[in-house]
């Protein structure tokens, strides 16, 4: 496996009195997307929200570019170089989309100007709708918004919440072309419940169960393995 | 289909009837008085809006229940009783360049000192209890508590009579229509504040980082911006905007007492839920609201002047729970 850009080792995680994560380990590797995939209640985006500071790691380390980051706060962490989309998209709807980028841009010098030219032409819909309040966008063009704004910085690393809950299949389609366009110069680690959408773009893949990785490797071996697909991700062998 | 319209048109519905109910007042006075307590229910208004629109900024944004909001108020027209005092001549000169000097010297003072009160109440008091609303109350109640007894230390316990710029005395006869002058300065300095406040918050990168925050404060440090610096600002300047409001209406109402800032608190959280949560227009609409109001019925049967606000409030989160602006959380 390549140097990895981000190591995540034997990190526990309490939401209240609940112990989500139980030592959690995995790395994600240069030049890869990496997938977290699991159940729902597995520990998914705890892994992605404790990576980014948003809660505490009660035990364990996280390395990202060889510096320890566990219980860093937030804001310190992306101005690291990581970029976060959650679950829920994080859009502020009452911002417009171009105040949306605003927000988003941590330094308004040329290169995040030639970036943020870079997105509107790969989201065209942004540039459209540029003026229009970001609540009025429909859902995929929402999460368009999110991940444009997590790349217009100088970031090495892009956490993905599930991007494709309650998009119509061809919408998933331009992410899956999106993703393959980010992962040509950033690191990916994507959660994903869409199984399509994690073979399509996943280099690597790491199960979660239970708030533990179960199960490791290259996707392109996961996605022939059809009875581990259907003992932890719910997939049966007849589908595809 | 009657909820449905009321729930998508609600606003427009509680504005239009707040202006029509508005002339209702009519009926029982003649127009010179009707005007008069126009005039004195919009001057209200905007002092009203100069305190809610910090409390409402420090509620949407940080999710901050600050009853010592109030003492912000009472400290504002304290410290600007004090600067009135130390340059009392350029108070009593007839001079508008001079006595506006002075007025403009009080505001910037009471919005310095209260400011870092606020920084102080923040970083020492409240910081400690984000998330528990509960924990909130309390403290920012033991805080009120504190910082009236420091006003009874520093200034005395009695009450005191507020020095007002010889040229903001008095009033206009415009058509045999009383206009006191101080109220129109009053109106302008809220439209003013005001208008800088919307300018802040829409035209430049920390506006938009606070509206951001006020819907998502999580996201907003996920992005890198570091909210708790962003808590401690809003906060300062909402404790400063209390500070112009106490002093405003310290002018308006020719006194000052340590207890002001409770009076008024009561006032503030009405304005703050009818407009909504962090919307500084929602603060002014509900402002004037409440401003207007209370005006004209404190003519015609002043012991309800107070529970008819409470009614309004309760009308209007029946009709929009949100109220009238909600900064879209």
């Amino acid at each position: 496996m390549d140097k990895a850009i981000l190591k995540v080792e034997g990190v526990n995680t309490y939401i209240g009195q609940h112990h989500i994560l139980q030592g959690v380990s995995f790395e994600a590797a240069a030049d890869h997307v990496t997938v977290l995939l699991g159940r729902n209640g597995a520990g998914k985006s705890t892994t992605l929200k404790t990576i980014m500071g948003l809660l505490p790691t009660s035990v364990g380390k996280i390395y990202y570019q060889g510096k320890e980051i566990q219980n860093r706060k937030p804001y310190e962490i992306a101005r690291m170089g990581i970029g976060f989309v959650p679950e829920h998209m994080g859009i502020f709807s009452s911002l417009t989309v171009e105040e949306n980028m605003q927000v988003a841009m941590l330094k308004e010098d040329s290169e995040t100007g030639k970036r943020l030219e870079m997105i509107l032409e790969m989201f065209e819909a942004l540039k459209k709708f540029w003026r229009m309040k970001a609540g009025n966008l429909s859902g995929g063009q929402k999460q368009m918004l999110a991940i444009a704004r997590a790349i217009v910085n100088d970031i090495s690393l892009l956490l993905i919440d599930e991007p494709t809950k309650g998009l119509a299949p061809i919408i998933v389609n331009a992410l899956i072309d999106v993703i393959h366009q980010i992962k040509q110069h950033t690191v990916i680690i994507l959660v994903e419940q869409n199984f399509y959408m994690a073979s399509s773009v996943g280099d690597a893949f790491y199960i979660l169960d239970d708030g533990i990785v179960v199960h490791s490797g290259k996707m392109a071996e996961l996605v022939e393995d059809k009875a581990l697909q259907g003992k932890y991700l719910g997939i049966s062998k007849t589908e595809g | 289909m009657a909820g449905e319209i009321l729930k998508r048109k609600g606003r427009e519905i509680v504005i239009f009837s707040a202006l029509l109910l508005g002339l209702l007042p009519l009926a029982g006075m003649d127009i010179k008085t009707y005007l008069t307590l126009t005039i004195a229910g919009f001057a209200m208004g905007m002092m009203l809006f100069l305190v809610a629109s910090g409390l409402s900024l420090i509620f949407g944004l940080m999710d901050v229940i600050n009853f010592a909001h109030g003492v912000c108020f009472a400290w504002g027209a304290y410290v600007a009783f004090s600067v009135f005092r130390y340059f009392k001549k350029l108070v009593e000169a007839e001079s508008l360049f001079q006595n506006s000097l002075v007025f403009i010297i009080a505001i910037v003072a009471a919005i310095l000192v209260v400011g870092i009160v606020g920084i102080i109440v923040e970083r020492v008091l409240i910081r400690r209890v984000y998330g528990s609303h509960l924990f909130q109350i309390l403290i920012t109640f033991g805080g009120m508590v504190v910082l009236t007894e420091l006003i009874r230390i520093l200034w005395g316990p009695n009450d005191e009579v507020m020095p007002v710029p010889v040229t903001f005395r008095g009033n206009w006869d415009i058509f045999d229509i009383i206009v006191l002058k101080y109220p129109i300065i009053a109106i302008v300095l809220g439209l003013f504040v005001f208008g800088v406040i919307q300018i802040v918050l829409k035209k430049t990168k920390v506006g938009k980082i606070v509206r951001a925050g006020v819907e998502d404060p999580v996201m907003v440090q996920a992005m890198g911006h570091n909210i708790y610096l962003l808590f401690t600002a809003v906060f300062a300047v909402g404790a400063g905007l209390a500070a112009v409001g106490g002093m405003a209406m310290a002018v308006f109402n020719l006194q000052v007492y340590p207890g002001m800032g409770d009076a008024y608190l009561i006032f503030a959280f009405i304005v703050v839920i009818i407009g909504g949560l962090g919307s500084i227009t929602g603060s002014l609409v509900g402002a004037l609201i409440v401003g207007l109001s209370y005006n004209y019925v404190a003519f015609l049967l002043p012991p309800i002047a107070v529970g008819v606000n409470i009614l309004i409030m309760v009308v209007i989160l029946l009709i929009r729970p949100t109220g009238l602006f909600p900064a879209g959380k």
